[in-house]
């Protein structure tokens, strides 16, 4: 296949970026969007010229590291991760328009690169259990219904690849906040925070600058994981529920 | 343990949510739904204005004396009027400062640009706007009478029919009728989801909810100016 592929280079956070335009020939329809883009690596590299920057890490749709607007969509055509994309997804002869993350609480690093770190303190706001650790504990020990299982365990696919922000005309964090949140109340091992949890998580995705849900779906139909938009109404459930219930002082 | 710390000095409750994005969009849920309750209530008294103006009027006069005895003449009407004009300046405020910052929070548009949300969801902040200027010409038309052609005080049926007797009466009515449709639609089931009601396999009868309250809305509100076009009203 023969592609026309525009893509955002920008040096720095604090220069100024640009689409540029390039030509790769010889890419297989078997390759991933990743091989592709490292195919014209090595052509900028053997011409002398600086390799576009993008983010990357297993390959395998498990990391969430990959993350590229492609023609427009989060991840790109197709339900799954910007390196579990393949090229068949496109026709020859195709242009392709690859461009960062955009939102305020993820600034450019440089190129396709984004700073995530936003995602990491409202984990560290509540995303974890105060279990004690050491060794495992008795499988038995603690019975989950089947129901919530299922449920935890739909939340806790999200990798934090940050599509639902990217997707999202508000920047909005919601369907990340609530996939962590959903993901560890509802099980007996979230139990101890279930209200700090809910209400730190919101608050710190309000102080990294993340937009408000104004319910447009993009989030849920960019995630490659499958996250639905029904988490949003689950996570408010619980910040209500744990404004009603937390203690209050002052 | 150094976890449980940060809920340590919490600010009250009206602060918790007026600082949140979630707490706030729960107070356009619920000025909204109050809003919505009101419409439901306002487009049954219109629909008396087929039954004539005897009906028509005596229903206006009896909104001065609900609650009667226990309120005194016309208290029934302010408390109304009261609630109403908090549920909109809340939901409007909450509106216009959560816009900004989802603007804010996307600063730099995607050069490829794509197919969008449904008509419904994009029209919300414009369609809001729309509908609170509606209000107020409502208010000046029917309510001060300020812009009313007939202006007869205790009157109400015939200053209905002299409104819609007038090409831009018709015009902005049918029009701010459309967009407060458009405006519940998306509405109500956002403030399902906002208020933590919705869930997966409650959806598909939330969308039906919000739909068919849109259509019999819009199409209560509608029929009045339609029916004074072609004469059924007079
Ligand atoms: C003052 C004029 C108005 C403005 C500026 C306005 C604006 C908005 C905006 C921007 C939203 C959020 C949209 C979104 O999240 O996508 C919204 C939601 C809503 N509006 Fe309005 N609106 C107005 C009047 C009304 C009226 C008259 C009603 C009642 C019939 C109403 C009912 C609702 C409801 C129920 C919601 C859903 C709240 C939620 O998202 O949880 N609004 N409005
Ligand atoms: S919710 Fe989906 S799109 Fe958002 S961070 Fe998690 S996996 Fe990615
Ligand atoms: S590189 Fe790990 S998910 Fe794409």
């Amino acid at each position: 296949m023969k592609l026309t592929l525009r893509v955002w280079r920008q040096k720095n956070a604090d220069a100024p970026g640009a689409m540029a335009t390039y030509e790769v020939d010889g890419i297989s329809e078997d390759m991933s969007f990743l091989e592709m883009l490292d195919t014209l690596n090595e052509e900028l590299i053997l011409r002398g010229e600086d390799p576009v920057a993008f983010d990357h890490d297993c390959r395998e749709g498990i990391c969430g590291a990959c993350s590229l607007v492609i023609n427009g969509d989060a991840h790109g055509p197709e339900r799954t991760t910007s390196c579990q994309l393949h090229m068949r997804s496109f026709e020859d002869g195709d242009t392709i328009d690859v461009e960062p993350w955009r939102a305020a609480a993820f600034p450019v690093v440089r190129d396709l690169v984004v700073d995530r770190s936003a995602f990491d303190r409202i984990i560290q706001a509540g995303g974890y259990i105060s279990a004690p650790t050491g060794s495992a504990p008795e499988a038995h020990a603690t019975p989950v219904p089947k129901a919530d299982a299922d449920f935890a365990f739909e939340h806790a696919e999200c990798i934090g690849c940050g599509a639902c922000v990217a997707a999202c005309p508000n920047g909005s964090a919601m369907l990340f906040t609530s996939a962590k949140v959903n993901h560890l109340n509802v099980l007996p091992q979230g139990a101890p925070e279930r209200e700090t949890r809910v209400l730190d998580m919101v608050r710190v995705m309000d102080e990294e600058g993340f937009g408000g849900c104004t319910l447009t779906g993009e989030c849920a139909t960019a995630c490659p994981k499958g996250i639905p938009l029904p988490s949003i109404a689950a996570m408010n459930k619980e910040w209500l529920r744990a404004n009603r219930k937390a203690p209050r002082r002052g | 343990m150094a976890l449980a710390s940060r809920t340590d000095r919490k600010p009250s409750l009206p602060r918790t949510f007026w600082r949140s994005t979630v707490g706030k969009k729960t107070v356009m849920a619920v000025s909204g739904l109050i809003m919505i309750a009101y419409l439901v209530a306002h487009v049954m008294g219109n629909l008396k204005v087929f039954f004539g103006p005897g009906e028509f009027n005596a229903y206006g006069h009896w909104l001065r004396t609900m609650g009667e005895p226990v309120l005194h003449y016309e208290w029934g009407l302010w408390i109304t009027r009261v609630v109403l004009l908090t549920a909109v300046i809340a939901h409007g405020v909450s509106a216009y400062q959560l816009s900004r910052r989802d603007i804010r929070a996307r600063p730099t548009a995607y050069v490829h640009k794509r197919r969008h949300a449904s008509y419904a969801t994009r029209t919300m902040r414009w369609g809001g706007v729309i509908v609170a200027l509606f209000i107020v010409w409502h208010i000046l038309d029917l309510t001060t009478l300020t812009v009313n052609p007939n202006a007869q005080a205790g009157h109400p049926y015939e200053n209905v029919v002299a409104t819609f007797s007038t090409w831009y009466g018709n015009v902005i009515y049918i029009v701010a009728m459309l967009a407060v449709g458009l405006h519940i639609r998306h509405g109500f089931w956002s403030a399902a989801q906002t208020l933590g009601v919705g869930n997966a396999s409650r959806d598909r009868a939330l969308k039906a909810l919000a739909n068919g309250l849109a259509l019999v809305l819009t199409a209560g509100f509608v029929s009045v100016p339609v029916a004074v076009m072609t004469g059924v009203v007079s």
